[in-house]
């Protein structure tokens, strides 16, 4: 394996920790609200940190752009979705979670 | 075919499995909610599964309608529904016993379990090695036009197949108009972050939709990948509460609905007139009709879509 491949294999292992820690997050939590927090949160970082893990790997600027473009719109789809469910949420009273 | 590694085995295996879980608990849901999020996730486990059967066109299709714009229309109607949540379904299995459809049922149950025991035994004898058309399709791939494969056989071998299926959909926007309301009405929303988005997001969709129809010719998109994207660019303006003026849904709206499938009759007589098959194009402009009817087909499959979600979804105000 060349440096190249080891820094992927960082990259996307790290990224999958994130994605782990959003499913367990979105199992464990206790409310809609904090849910939405875990999954937005921890996708933007994951998927960030798989498609730069790719973007090294694809060897060309075309290929890393259009991840990175995908990378862009879910972060844009996700943090406009998140607050609009929350949003949603709260305009039909549902409670927030209080310890 | 390339060999399995057992990564990619215990992968396809998952998939399958979550595939007929969520098949199974969409179906025997109660909560039609439920439903139609596990629906929606259905979808996307599918789009995935057919990437790995090496078929990108049929999971571009099936993630922008199968699971996207579907489940957008079934959210809206669901919440147009009179009851929504598990009530109404007790309330239909009671309906369904007291009218003693038990017989009915069984019936039913025994006619859809010998269908599943022939698709069994269908998978069973197929035979180990056959590539279906495929020499056939690269055989002809010349006079086709275009060099996607899947473009070739979808526009010109088997174009009365996208023909019909244009046809369904209109006759879908046919059925929704006629049993639903048409809820025009001017209004904006005072939502600024779904504002933004739409704003942001639909000029992104228009030039995707493009793309994919240009790359249509060579590579995995098309009409209906391309409309799709389009349609869900429509959507949402439509949640952001953006509605057309009364006087676009009159006579442009209807010929710009028309216009993939005229286009097609159009281009399927044609022919004929020159003594030649229904919709057999004269290979050397094969590939200039394809682009245009895929252009007329991509813009009508946008604005059905698009339109089929403007009666479905309820208008949070009047009423008629």
């Amino acid at each position: 394996m060349t440096p190249t491949d080891w820094f992927t294999a960082m990259l996307l292992g790290l990224g999958t920790i994130f994605f782990i820690a959003g499913a367990v997050g979105l199992i464990r939590f206790p409310d809609t609200y904090t849910r939405l927090h875990i999954a937005t949160k921890t996708d933007n970082v994951g998927l960030g940190l798989i498609v730069f893990g790719l973007a090294v790997q694809s060897g060309s600027w075309s290929v890393a752009g259009k991840l990175v473009l995908i990378w862009l719109l879910v972060m844009l789809a996700g943090a406009s979705v998140a607050y609009l469910v929350a949003n949603g949420a709260i305009s039909r009273g549902i409670p927030v979670w209080k310890r | 075919m390339e060999t399995l590694t057992e990564l990619q085995w215990i992968f396809d295996v998952l998939t399958g499995c979550g595939l007929l879980w969520l098949a199974w608990s969409c179906l025997s849901s109660r909560n039609l909610h439920r439903a139609v999020v596990q629906f929606v996730s259905f979808g996307l486990l599918m789009s995935l599964a057919w990437v790995r059967l090496e078929a990108p066109d049929i999971a571009l299709a099936e993630a922008a309608i199968g699971a996207g714009l579907t489940g957008a229309l079934l959210m809206a109607s669901l919440a147009r529904l009179p009851l929504s949540g598990s009530a109404d379904i007790r309330a239909l299995k009671s309906a369904e016993r007291i009218a003693g459809a038990r017989l009915l049922q069984l019936l039913r149950n025994s006619l859809l379990f010998a269908f599943a025991l022939f698709i069994i035994y269908a998978i069973f004898f197929l035979p180990p090695e056959f590539s279906g058309l495929r020499e056939e399709v690269a055989t002809e791939i010349e006079n086709a036009g275009v060099r996607n494969p899947v473009t070739a056989v979808l526009l010109n071998f088997r174009g009365y197949d996208t023909f019909l299926e244009l046809l369904v959909l209109l006759g879908a926007l046919f059925g929704v108009r006629i049993v639903g309301m048409q809820p025009v009405r001017t209004s904006m929303t005072s939502e600024p972050v779904l504002n933004i988005l739409a704003s942001l997001l639909t000029p992104i969709l228009i030039l995707v939709a493009a793309y994919l129809l240009w790359i249509g010719t060579d590579g995995a998109g098309g009409a209906f990948q391309a409309g799709a994207v389009l349609g869900a660019g429509g959507v949402l303006l439509l949640l952001a509460g953006w509605r057309p003026a009364r006087a676009l849904m009159a006579s442009p709206f209807r010929s710009l609905v028309l216009l993939g499938p005229l286009a097609f009759v159009f281009v399927a007589v044609l022919p004929l007139l020159s003594g030649r098959a229904l919709l057999q194009y004269p290979p050397d402009s094969a590939g200039t009709l394809i682009v245009l009817l895929e252009i007329a087909a991509t813009l009508s499959i946008g604005l059905t879509l698009c339109a089929l979600f403007l009666n479905v979804s309820a208008d949070d105000g009047e009423q008629p």
